[in-house]
Protein backbone atom coordinates (compact mmCIF):
# COMPACT_ATOMS: atom_id res chain seq x y z
CA UNK A 1 0.00 0.00 0.00
CA UNK A 2 2.87 2.32 0.75
CA UNK A 3 4.00 1.95 -2.83
CA UNK A 4 0.53 2.92 -4.11
CA UNK A 5 0.59 6.09 -2.01
CA UNK A 6 4.08 6.86 -3.25
CA UNK A 7 3.02 6.34 -6.86
CA UNK A 8 -0.06 8.54 -6.49
CA UNK A 9 1.94 11.29 -4.80
CA UNK A 10 4.44 11.21 -7.65
CA UNK A 11 1.66 11.45 -10.25
CA UNK A 12 0.03 14.30 -8.31
CA UNK A 13 3.32 16.19 -8.33
CA UNK A 14 3.79 15.66 -12.07
CA UNK A 15 0.26 16.95 -12.73
CA UNK A 16 0.94 20.00 -10.55
CA UNK A 17 4.15 20.62 -12.46
CA UNK A 18 2.14 20.42 -15.70
CA UNK A 19 -0.53 22.86 -14.56
CA UNK A 20 1.31 25.43 -12.41
CA UNK A 21 3.18 27.21 -15.22
CA UNK A 22 -0.09 27.82 -17.03
CA UNK A 23 -1.91 29.01 -13.93
CA UNK A 24 0.92 31.23 -12.68
CA UNK A 25 0.59 33.59 -15.64
CA UNK A 26 -2.87 34.72 -14.55
CA UNK A 27 -1.88 36.54 -11.31
CA UNK A 28 1.23 37.87 -13.05
CA UNK A 29 -0.93 39.57 -15.67
CA UNK A 30 -2.84 41.50 -12.97
CA UNK A 31 0.35 42.78 -11.38
CA UNK A 32 0.76 46.48 -10.73
CA UNK A 33 4.54 46.29 -10.97
CA UNK A 34 6.84 46.75 -13.92
CA UNK A 35 8.91 43.69 -12.96
CA UNK A 36 7.54 40.18 -12.67
CA UNK A 37 7.57 39.41 -8.95
CA UNK A 38 5.44 36.73 -7.35
CA UNK A 39 3.17 37.34 -5.59
CA UNK A 40 2.68 40.71 -7.29
CA UNK A 41 3.27 43.64 -4.89
CA UNK A 42 0.05 45.31 -6.05
CA UNK A 43 -2.84 44.58 -8.39
CA UNK A 44 -3.91 46.46 -11.50
CA UNK A 45 -5.29 46.15 -14.99
CA UNK A 46 -2.52 48.25 -16.50
CA UNK A 47 -1.09 45.45 -18.68
CA UNK A 48 -4.49 44.72 -20.17
CA UNK A 49 -4.91 48.43 -20.80
CA UNK A 50 -1.45 48.56 -22.39
CA UNK A 51 -2.42 45.70 -24.66
CA UNK A 52 -5.79 47.14 -25.65
CA UNK A 53 -4.37 50.62 -26.20
CA UNK A 54 -1.55 49.50 -28.46
CA UNK A 55 -2.40 49.74 -32.19
CA UNK A 56 0.42 47.29 -32.99
CA UNK A 57 -0.90 44.59 -30.62
CA UNK A 58 -4.46 45.18 -31.81
CA UNK A 59 -3.48 44.86 -35.45
CA UNK A 60 -1.56 41.63 -34.69
CA UNK A 61 -4.58 40.26 -32.82
CA UNK A 62 -6.85 41.05 -35.74
CA UNK A 63 -4.47 39.32 -38.17
CA UNK A 64 -4.21 36.24 -35.92
CA UNK A 65 -7.97 35.93 -35.52
CA UNK A 66 -8.71 36.34 -39.22
CA UNK A 67 -6.00 33.80 -40.10
CA UNK A 68 -7.14 31.30 -37.46
CA UNK A 69 -10.84 31.48 -38.35
CA UNK A 70 -10.48 31.41 -42.13
CA UNK A 71 -7.75 28.76 -42.23
CA UNK A 72 -9.76 26.56 -39.83
CA UNK A 73 -12.87 26.83 -42.01
CA UNK A 74 -10.97 26.12 -45.25
CA UNK A 75 -9.01 23.25 -43.68
CA UNK A 76 -12.26 21.76 -42.39
CA UNK A 77 -13.92 21.81 -45.82
CA UNK A 78 -10.85 20.41 -47.60
CA UNK A 79 -10.04 17.95 -44.83
CA UNK A 80 -13.59 16.60 -44.59
CA UNK A 81 -13.69 16.05 -48.37
CA UNK A 82 -10.31 14.31 -48.21
CA UNK A 83 -11.30 12.13 -45.24
CA UNK A 84 -14.53 11.13 -47.01
CA UNK A 85 -12.52 10.07 -50.06
CA UNK A 86 -9.93 8.21 -47.97
CA UNK A 87 -12.70 6.32 -46.21
CA UNK A 88 -14.35 5.43 -49.53
CA UNK A 89 -11.29 3.92 -51.16
CA UNK A 90 -8.94 1.34 -49.73
CA UNK A 91 -6.40 0.88 -52.51
CA UNK A 92 -2.71 1.03 -51.79
CA UNK A 93 -2.34 4.31 -53.66
CA UNK A 94 -4.96 6.01 -51.53
CA UNK A 95 -3.36 4.74 -48.32
CA UNK A 96 -0.05 6.27 -49.34
CA UNK A 97 -1.84 9.53 -50.17
CA UNK A 98 -3.11 9.50 -46.60
CA UNK A 99 0.49 9.37 -45.37
CA UNK A 100 1.29 12.34 -47.61
CA UNK A 101 -1.54 14.33 -46.03
CA UNK A 102 -0.15 13.54 -42.55
CA UNK A 103 3.28 14.93 -43.49
CA UNK A 104 2.70 18.43 -42.01
CA UNK A 105 2.72 16.77 -38.57
CA UNK A 106 5.87 14.76 -39.25
CA UNK A 107 8.21 17.26 -40.90
CA UNK A 108 10.04 19.37 -38.29
CA UNK A 109 8.29 22.73 -38.18
CA UNK A 110 11.45 24.74 -38.93
CA UNK A 111 11.93 22.85 -42.19
CA UNK A 112 8.28 23.42 -43.10
CA UNK A 113 8.76 27.12 -42.37
CA UNK A 114 11.87 27.33 -44.55
CA UNK A 115 10.08 25.49 -47.36
CA UNK A 116 7.02 27.73 -47.26
CA UNK A 117 9.29 30.78 -47.15
CA UNK A 118 11.09 29.52 -50.26
CA UNK A 119 7.82 29.09 -52.18
CA UNK A 120 6.34 32.41 -51.02
CA UNK A 121 9.49 34.36 -51.85
CA UNK A 122 9.10 33.18 -55.44
CA UNK A 123 5.38 33.77 -55.86
CA UNK A 124 5.15 37.00 -53.87
CA UNK A 125 3.12 35.70 -50.93
CA UNK A 126 5.54 36.81 -48.19
CA UNK A 127 3.96 39.12 -45.58
CA UNK A 128 0.46 38.65 -46.98
CA UNK A 129 -2.78 37.51 -45.40
CA UNK A 130 -3.36 34.93 -48.16
CA UNK A 131 0.05 33.42 -47.51
CA UNK A 132 -0.57 33.10 -43.78
CA UNK A 133 -4.00 31.53 -44.30
CA UNK A 134 -2.75 28.99 -46.86
CA UNK A 135 0.16 27.90 -44.67
CA UNK A 136 -2.16 27.37 -41.72
CA UNK A 137 -4.63 25.44 -43.88
CA UNK A 138 -1.81 23.01 -44.64
CA UNK A 139 -0.86 22.70 -40.95
CA UNK A 140 -4.49 22.21 -39.89
CA UNK A 141 -5.39 19.53 -42.48
CA UNK A 142 -3.96 16.53 -40.55
CA UNK A 143 -6.05 17.40 -37.47
CA UNK A 144 -9.27 17.63 -39.49
CA UNK A 145 -8.57 14.47 -41.51
CA UNK A 146 -7.68 12.39 -38.43
CA UNK A 147 -10.74 13.57 -36.54
CA UNK A 148 -13.22 13.14 -39.42
CA UNK A 149 -11.85 9.68 -40.30
CA UNK A 150 -12.60 8.56 -36.74
CA UNK A 151 -16.19 9.78 -37.19
CA UNK A 152 -16.58 8.10 -40.59
CA UNK A 153 -15.33 4.73 -39.29
CA UNK A 154 -18.26 4.70 -36.86
CA UNK A 155 -20.75 5.64 -39.60
CA UNK A 156 -22.62 2.84 -41.35
CA UNK A 157 -22.18 3.33 -45.14
CA UNK A 158 -25.30 1.26 -45.82
CA UNK A 159 -27.31 4.35 -44.91
CA UNK A 160 -25.83 6.21 -47.88
CA UNK A 161 -26.73 3.32 -50.12
CA UNK A 162 -30.32 3.36 -48.91
CA UNK A 163 -30.60 7.08 -49.48
CA UNK A 164 -29.17 6.82 -52.98
CA UNK A 165 -31.35 3.88 -53.91
CA UNK A 166 -34.27 6.11 -52.93
CA UNK A 167 -33.18 8.51 -55.63
CA UNK A 168 -31.19 11.14 -53.77
CA UNK A 169 -27.93 12.09 -55.45
CA UNK A 170 -24.55 11.67 -53.81
CA UNK A 171 -24.04 15.31 -52.80
CA UNK A 172 -27.48 15.65 -51.18
CA UNK A 173 -27.00 12.28 -49.51
CA UNK A 174 -23.77 13.54 -47.96
CA UNK A 175 -25.32 16.73 -46.62
CA UNK A 176 -28.62 15.22 -45.45
CA UNK A 177 -27.62 11.73 -44.28
CA UNK A 178 -23.88 11.58 -43.62
CA UNK A 179 -22.83 15.03 -42.42
CA UNK A 180 -25.34 15.31 -39.55
CA UNK A 181 -24.03 12.03 -38.15
CA UNK A 182 -20.33 12.85 -38.38
CA UNK A 183 -20.85 16.48 -37.30
CA UNK A 184 -19.22 16.13 -33.86
CA UNK A 185 -15.95 14.86 -35.35
CA UNK A 186 -16.02 17.59 -38.02
CA UNK A 187 -16.47 20.21 -35.28
CA UNK A 188 -13.63 18.69 -33.23
CA UNK A 189 -11.40 18.90 -36.30
CA UNK A 190 -12.43 22.53 -36.87
CA UNK A 191 -11.63 23.49 -33.26
CA UNK A 192 -8.23 21.78 -33.36
CA UNK A 193 -7.39 23.47 -36.66
CA UNK A 194 -8.43 26.82 -35.17
CA UNK A 195 -6.30 26.49 -32.06
CA UNK A 196 -3.32 25.18 -34.03
CA UNK A 197 -3.51 28.21 -36.34
CA UNK A 198 -3.97 30.66 -33.46
CA UNK A 199 -0.90 29.29 -31.64
CA UNK A 200 1.29 28.71 -34.68
CA UNK A 201 4.56 30.61 -34.25
CA UNK A 202 7.51 29.25 -36.22
CA UNK A 203 6.09 29.46 -39.75
CA UNK A 204 4.71 32.93 -38.95
CA UNK A 205 8.20 34.03 -37.85
CA UNK A 206 9.46 33.27 -41.34
CA UNK A 207 6.59 34.38 -43.57
CA UNK A 208 4.65 37.09 -41.77
CA UNK A 209 5.77 40.67 -41.64
CA UNK A 210 4.96 44.32 -42.00
CA UNK A 211 1.30 44.98 -41.52
CA UNK A 212 0.50 41.26 -41.47
CA UNK A 213 2.35 40.08 -38.39
CA UNK A 214 0.62 37.52 -36.23
CA UNK A 215 0.16 37.91 -32.48
CA UNK A 216 2.57 35.04 -31.80
CA UNK A 217 5.27 36.55 -33.99
CA UNK A 218 5.03 39.85 -32.11
CA UNK A 219 5.08 38.03 -28.78
CA UNK A 220 8.13 36.02 -29.78
CA UNK A 221 10.04 39.13 -30.89
CA UNK A 222 9.04 40.97 -27.71
CA UNK A 223 10.17 38.03 -25.56
CA UNK A 224 13.60 37.96 -27.14
CA UNK A 225 14.14 41.55 -26.09
CA UNK A 226 12.64 41.73 -22.60
CA UNK A 227 10.05 40.09 -20.40
CA UNK A 228 7.31 42.69 -20.71
CA UNK A 229 4.29 42.01 -18.44
CA UNK A 230 2.00 42.93 -21.36
CA UNK A 231 2.88 39.46 -22.65
CA UNK A 232 1.43 38.00 -19.44
CA UNK A 233 -1.90 39.69 -20.17
CA UNK A 234 -1.92 38.42 -23.77
CA UNK A 235 -0.85 34.95 -22.61
CA UNK A 236 -3.72 34.86 -20.14
CA UNK A 237 -6.16 35.72 -22.91
CA UNK A 238 -4.68 33.10 -25.26
CA UNK A 239 -4.84 30.47 -22.52
CA UNK A 240 -8.47 31.40 -21.85
CA UNK A 241 -9.22 30.81 -25.54
CA UNK A 242 -7.45 27.42 -25.44
CA UNK A 243 -9.36 26.50 -22.29
CA UNK A 244 -12.64 27.46 -23.94
CA UNK A 245 -11.83 25.39 -27.04
CA UNK A 246 -10.88 22.32 -24.96
CA UNK A 247 -14.19 22.69 -23.08
CA UNK A 248 -16.06 22.89 -26.39
CA UNK A 249 -14.29 19.78 -27.66
CA UNK A 250 -15.19 17.93 -24.45
CA UNK A 251 -18.85 19.01 -24.61
CA UNK A 252 -18.93 18.12 -28.28
CA UNK A 253 -17.52 14.63 -27.56
CA UNK A 254 -20.08 14.13 -24.80
CA UNK A 255 -22.89 15.06 -27.21
CA UNK A 256 -21.54 12.51 -29.64
CA UNK A 257 -21.58 9.74 -27.01
CA UNK A 258 -25.06 10.76 -25.89
CA UNK A 259 -26.39 10.21 -29.38
CA UNK A 260 -24.68 6.89 -30.00
CA UNK B 1 -14.46 3.84 -74.15
CA UNK B 2 -17.02 1.37 -75.39
CA UNK B 3 -16.24 -1.17 -72.65
CA UNK B 4 -17.57 1.15 -69.99
CA UNK B 5 -21.02 1.12 -71.53
CA UNK B 6 -20.89 -2.64 -71.79
CA UNK B 7 -19.63 -3.26 -68.27
CA UNK B 8 -21.55 -1.08 -65.84
CA UNK B 9 -19.54 -2.16 -62.78
CA UNK B 10 -16.30 -1.12 -64.45
CA UNK B 11 -17.79 2.25 -65.32
CA UNK B 12 -18.95 2.54 -61.74
CA UNK B 13 -15.48 1.77 -60.42
CA UNK B 14 -13.97 4.36 -62.70
CA UNK B 15 -16.50 6.97 -61.55
CA UNK B 16 -15.77 6.11 -57.93
CA UNK B 17 -12.05 6.51 -58.48
CA UNK B 18 -12.57 9.87 -60.20
CA UNK B 19 -14.69 11.05 -57.27
CA UNK B 20 -12.04 9.97 -54.75
CA UNK B 21 -9.30 11.85 -56.58
CA UNK B 22 -11.51 14.91 -57.04
CA UNK B 23 -12.26 15.07 -53.32
CA UNK B 24 -8.60 14.58 -52.40
CA UNK B 25 -7.32 17.12 -54.94
CA UNK B 26 -7.63 20.38 -52.93
CA UNK B 27 -5.95 18.97 -49.83
CA UNK B 28 -3.23 17.31 -51.89
CA UNK B 29 -2.65 20.54 -53.82
CA UNK B 30 -2.09 22.50 -50.59
CA UNK B 31 0.23 19.91 -49.02
CA UNK B 32 1.95 19.30 -52.35
CA UNK B 33 2.51 22.96 -53.19
CA UNK B 34 3.52 24.13 -49.72
CA UNK B 35 5.39 21.08 -48.43
CA UNK B 36 6.34 18.43 -50.99
CA UNK B 37 7.51 20.85 -53.70
CA UNK B 38 9.64 22.95 -51.32
CA UNK B 39 11.15 19.81 -49.73
CA UNK B 40 12.24 18.61 -53.17
CA UNK B 41 13.49 22.10 -53.89
CA UNK B 42 15.55 22.09 -50.69
CA UNK B 43 17.03 18.71 -51.64
CA UNK B 44 17.94 20.08 -55.08
CA UNK B 45 19.49 23.24 -53.62
CA UNK B 46 21.57 21.22 -51.19
CA UNK B 47 23.62 19.75 -54.04
CA UNK B 48 23.90 22.89 -56.18
CA UNK B 49 26.36 25.73 -56.21
CA UNK B 50 27.01 28.34 -58.92
CA UNK B 51 24.91 26.41 -61.38
CA UNK B 52 26.69 23.07 -60.95
CA UNK B 53 26.53 19.90 -58.90
CA UNK B 54 28.37 19.93 -55.59
CA UNK B 55 28.65 18.02 -52.34
CA UNK B 56 30.32 20.97 -50.63
CA UNK B 57 27.28 21.64 -48.43
CA UNK B 58 27.39 18.10 -47.10
CA UNK B 59 31.18 18.07 -46.78
CA UNK B 60 30.76 20.77 -44.15
CA UNK B 61 29.33 18.13 -41.81
CA UNK B 62 32.78 16.54 -41.78
CA UNK B 63 34.92 19.65 -41.83
CA UNK B 64 33.00 22.26 -39.86
CA UNK B 65 32.83 21.47 -36.13
CA UNK B 66 29.74 23.61 -35.60
CA UNK B 67 27.68 21.30 -37.83
CA UNK B 68 28.24 17.93 -36.26
CA UNK B 69 28.49 19.37 -32.76
CA UNK B 70 25.07 20.98 -33.20
CA UNK B 71 23.64 17.65 -34.34
CA UNK B 72 25.35 15.93 -31.40
CA UNK B 73 23.91 18.43 -28.93
CA UNK B 74 20.46 18.13 -30.50
CA UNK B 75 20.48 14.33 -30.23
CA UNK B 76 21.80 14.54 -26.67
CA UNK B 77 18.95 16.89 -25.82
CA UNK B 78 16.43 14.58 -27.53
CA UNK B 79 17.68 11.60 -25.47
CA UNK B 80 17.49 13.52 -22.19
CA UNK B 81 14.04 14.94 -22.93
CA UNK B 82 12.69 11.54 -24.05
CA UNK B 83 14.05 9.77 -20.97
CA UNK B 84 12.65 12.44 -18.64
CA UNK B 85 9.26 12.36 -20.38
CA UNK B 86 9.11 8.57 -20.06
CA UNK B 87 10.02 8.62 -16.36
CA UNK B 88 7.42 11.32 -15.63
CA UNK B 89 4.80 10.15 -18.11
CA UNK B 90 4.66 6.40 -17.54
CA UNK B 91 3.38 6.60 -13.95
CA UNK B 92 0.81 9.23 -14.95
CA UNK B 93 -0.58 7.05 -17.75
CA UNK B 94 -0.43 3.97 -15.49
CA UNK B 95 -2.44 5.60 -12.71
CA UNK B 96 -4.90 7.11 -15.22
CA UNK B 97 -5.47 3.74 -16.91
CA UNK B 98 -6.12 2.00 -13.59
CA UNK B 99 -8.22 4.73 -11.95
CA UNK B 100 -11.99 5.06 -11.82
CA UNK B 101 -13.63 6.76 -14.80
CA UNK B 102 -13.94 10.10 -13.05
CA UNK B 103 -10.31 10.17 -11.90
CA UNK B 104 -8.93 9.06 -15.22
CA UNK B 105 -10.93 11.82 -16.97
CA UNK B 106 -9.54 14.32 -14.46
CA UNK B 107 -5.95 13.18 -15.01
CA UNK B 108 -6.37 13.25 -18.79
CA UNK B 109 -7.87 16.76 -18.62
CA UNK B 110 -4.80 17.92 -16.66
CA UNK B 111 -2.62 16.49 -19.43
CA UNK B 112 -4.66 17.72 -22.39
CA UNK B 113 -5.15 21.28 -21.19
CA UNK B 114 -1.45 22.20 -21.37
CA UNK B 115 -1.30 20.28 -24.66
CA UNK B 116 -3.63 22.83 -26.24
CA UNK B 117 -2.08 25.86 -24.61
CA UNK B 118 0.27 27.86 -26.82
CA UNK B 119 3.88 26.63 -26.77
CA UNK B 120 4.94 30.26 -26.66
CA UNK B 121 2.85 30.90 -23.55
CA UNK B 122 4.36 27.91 -21.79
CA UNK B 123 7.90 28.92 -22.72
CA UNK B 124 7.13 32.38 -21.33
CA UNK B 125 5.77 30.86 -18.12
CA UNK B 126 9.00 28.93 -17.57
CA UNK B 127 10.97 32.08 -18.26
CA UNK B 128 9.07 33.78 -15.43
CA UNK B 129 9.34 30.83 -13.05
CA UNK B 130 13.01 30.10 -13.57
CA UNK B 131 14.51 33.58 -13.90
CA UNK B 132 17.01 34.88 -11.36
CA UNK B 133 14.38 36.48 -9.15
CA UNK B 134 11.62 34.13 -10.27
CA UNK B 135 9.30 32.03 -8.17
CA UNK B 136 11.54 28.96 -7.97
CA UNK B 137 14.62 30.90 -6.86
CA UNK B 138 12.60 32.96 -4.36
CA UNK B 139 11.16 29.78 -2.84
CA UNK B 140 14.56 28.08 -2.67
CA UNK B 141 16.20 31.10 -1.05
CA UNK B 142 13.42 31.63 1.49
CA UNK B 143 13.44 27.99 2.48
CA UNK B 144 17.18 28.39 3.02
CA UNK B 145 18.03 25.67 0.55
CA UNK B 146 20.39 27.88 -1.42
CA UNK B 147 22.38 30.98 -0.48
CA UNK B 148 22.37 32.71 -3.85
CA UNK B 149 19.85 32.41 -6.70
CA UNK B 150 20.62 29.53 -9.07
CA UNK B 151 21.01 30.01 -12.80
CA UNK B 152 18.04 27.97 -13.99
CA UNK B 153 17.33 29.60 -17.30
CA UNK B 154 19.32 30.75 -20.34
CA UNK B 155 21.08 27.40 -20.29
CA UNK B 156 20.47 23.77 -21.15
CA UNK B 157 18.63 23.07 -17.89
CA UNK B 158 15.91 25.65 -18.54
CA UNK B 159 15.51 24.44 -22.10
CA UNK B 160 15.12 20.82 -20.97
CA UNK B 161 12.55 21.67 -18.28
CA UNK B 162 10.38 23.65 -20.69
CA UNK B 163 10.74 21.14 -23.55
CA UNK B 164 9.77 18.19 -21.33
CA UNK B 165 6.82 20.21 -20.05
CA UNK B 166 5.64 20.94 -23.58
CA UNK B 167 6.16 17.41 -24.93
CA UNK B 168 4.96 15.34 -21.95
CA UNK B 169 1.39 15.01 -23.34
CA UNK B 170 2.84 13.37 -26.48
CA UNK B 171 4.22 10.67 -24.16
CA UNK B 172 1.22 10.28 -21.86
CA UNK B 173 -1.53 10.08 -24.50
CA UNK B 174 -0.16 7.12 -26.55
CA UNK B 175 0.84 5.35 -23.30
CA UNK B 176 -2.65 5.76 -21.91
CA UNK B 177 -4.25 4.61 -25.19
CA UNK B 178 -2.22 1.39 -25.06
CA UNK B 179 -2.55 0.68 -21.32
CA UNK B 180 -6.28 1.20 -21.39
CA UNK B 181 -6.60 -1.74 -23.79
CA UNK B 182 -4.68 -4.15 -21.52
CA UNK B 183 -7.39 -6.43 -20.04
CA UNK B 184 -7.33 -6.25 -16.21
CA UNK B 185 -8.00 -10.02 -16.14
CA UNK B 186 -4.43 -10.60 -17.28
CA UNK B 187 -2.84 -8.87 -14.31
CA UNK B 188 -5.41 -10.46 -12.00
CA UNK B 189 -4.52 -13.87 -13.39
CA UNK B 190 -0.87 -13.08 -12.74
CA UNK B 191 -1.58 -12.23 -9.10
CA UNK B 192 -3.82 -15.22 -8.52
CA UNK B 193 -1.02 -17.44 -9.76
CA UNK B 194 1.10 -16.10 -6.93
CA UNK B 195 3.04 -13.28 -8.59
CA UNK B 196 4.00 -10.32 -6.41
CA UNK B 197 2.62 -6.99 -7.69
CA UNK B 198 6.07 -5.96 -8.90
CA UNK B 199 6.62 -9.29 -10.60
CA UNK B 200 3.21 -9.14 -12.32
CA UNK B 201 3.91 -5.59 -13.46
CA UNK B 202 7.31 -6.47 -14.90
CA UNK B 203 6.25 -9.72 -16.57
CA UNK B 204 2.71 -8.92 -17.72
CA UNK B 205 1.84 -5.22 -17.76
CA UNK B 206 5.13 -3.68 -18.88
CA UNK B 207 5.61 -5.89 -21.98
CA UNK B 208 1.99 -5.27 -23.03
CA UNK B 209 2.46 -1.51 -22.74
CA UNK B 210 5.54 -1.50 -24.98
CA UNK B 211 3.76 -0.31 -28.18
CA UNK B 212 2.67 2.81 -26.28
CA UNK B 213 6.18 3.28 -24.91
CA UNK B 214 7.63 3.13 -28.42
CA UNK B 215 4.99 5.47 -29.88
CA UNK B 216 5.48 8.02 -27.09
CA UNK B 217 9.26 7.87 -27.25
CA UNK B 218 9.32 8.27 -31.03
CA UNK B 219 6.98 11.27 -30.96
CA UNK B 220 8.87 13.05 -28.17
CA UNK B 221 12.29 12.26 -29.65
CA UNK B 222 11.39 13.42 -33.15
CA UNK B 223 9.64 16.56 -31.93
CA UNK B 224 12.64 17.50 -29.78
CA UNK B 225 14.97 17.08 -32.77
CA UNK B 226 13.09 19.86 -34.57
CA UNK B 227 12.27 22.05 -31.56
CA UNK B 228 12.82 25.75 -32.08
CA UNK B 229 10.92 27.97 -29.65
CA UNK B 230 12.19 26.76 -26.27
CA UNK B 231 15.91 26.57 -27.13
CA UNK B 232 15.64 29.98 -28.76
CA UNK B 233 13.86 31.64 -25.82
CA UNK B 234 15.26 29.70 -22.85
CA UNK B 235 18.60 28.50 -24.17
CA UNK B 236 20.29 31.88 -23.82
CA UNK B 237 22.49 31.17 -26.84
CA UNK B 238 24.17 28.32 -24.98
CA UNK B 239 21.82 25.64 -26.30
CA UNK B 240 22.39 25.55 -30.01
CA UNK B 241 20.02 23.18 -31.79
CA UNK B 242 19.73 22.06 -35.41
CA UNK B 243 16.59 24.14 -35.95
CA UNK B 244 18.51 27.26 -34.92
CA UNK B 245 21.37 26.36 -37.25
CA UNK B 246 18.84 26.23 -40.12
CA UNK B 247 17.21 29.54 -39.28
CA UNK B 248 20.53 31.36 -38.66
CA UNK B 249 21.86 30.22 -42.02
CA UNK B 250 18.88 31.82 -43.69
CA UNK B 251 18.13 34.87 -41.57
CA UNK B 252 21.68 35.94 -40.77
CA UNK B 253 23.97 34.50 -43.44
CA UNK B 254 21.51 34.00 -46.31
CA UNK B 255 23.24 30.65 -46.91
CA UNK B 256 20.58 28.60 -48.67
CA UNK B 257 22.87 25.75 -49.64
CA UNK B 258 23.93 25.22 -46.03
CA UNK B 259 20.39 25.54 -44.68
CA UNK B 260 19.15 23.07 -47.30
CA UNK B 261 21.73 20.39 -46.54
CA UNK B 262 21.07 20.67 -42.78
CA UNK B 263 17.32 20.38 -43.43
CA UNK B 264 17.81 17.31 -45.61
CA UNK B 265 19.96 15.58 -42.98
CA UNK B 266 17.51 16.43 -40.17
CA UNK B 267 14.58 15.21 -42.27
CA UNK B 268 16.45 11.99 -43.09
CA UNK B 269 17.02 11.41 -39.35
CA UNK B 270 13.32 11.93 -38.63
CA UNK B 271 12.16 9.57 -41.40
CA UNK B 272 14.74 6.97 -40.38
CA UNK B 273 13.46 6.99 -36.78
CA UNK B 274 9.84 6.62 -37.94
CA UNK B 275 10.92 3.78 -40.23
CA UNK B 276 12.69 1.99 -37.37
CA UNK B 277 9.68 2.43 -35.11
CA UNK B 278 7.31 1.13 -37.79
CA UNK B 279 8.83 -2.34 -37.30
CA UNK B 280 7.36 -2.31 -33.80
CA UNK B 281 4.20 -0.25 -34.30
CA UNK B 282 2.59 0.91 -37.56
CA UNK B 283 3.01 4.57 -38.47
CA UNK B 284 -0.75 5.17 -38.46
CA UNK B 285 -0.94 4.06 -34.86
CA UNK B 286 1.88 6.35 -33.77
CA UNK B 287 0.10 9.32 -35.30
CA UNK B 288 -3.40 8.10 -34.43
CA UNK B 289 -2.47 7.70 -30.78
CA UNK B 290 -2.22 11.43 -30.45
Amino acid sequence: MASTILLRTFVGLVLLWLIIPIVIIVPMSFSGARFLAFPPPSWSLRWYEAYLASPAWMQATRVSLIVAVSSAVIATVMGTAAAYALNLASSRLVRSLQLVLMLPLVVPIVITAVGVFLVYANVGLLATMTGLILANVMLGLPYVITSVLVGLRKFDPAQEMVSRSLGMNRLRTFFIVTLPQIRPSVITGLLFAFISALDETVVALFISGGQYQTLTKRMFTALRDEIDPTIAAISTLLTAVSFLVVMLVALNARGERGRA
Amino acid sequence: MSTSSVNPSLAHQRRERRLVLLLLAPALAVVGGLLIVPLCWLAWQSVRQDGGFTLAHYARFLTDDVYWMTFLQTFRMAFIVTAAALILGYPVAYVAAGASRRWSLFILAMVVLPFWTSVLVRAYAWLILLQRRGLVNTALTELGLVDAPLTLVNNEFGTIVATVHILLPFMVLPLYATMQKIPPELTMAGSSLGGTPLHVFLRVFLPLSMPGVVAGMVLVFVLTLGFYITPELLGGGRTYMVSMLVSRNIEVYNEWGAASSISVVLLACVFFIFRLASFVIPFERIMGAR
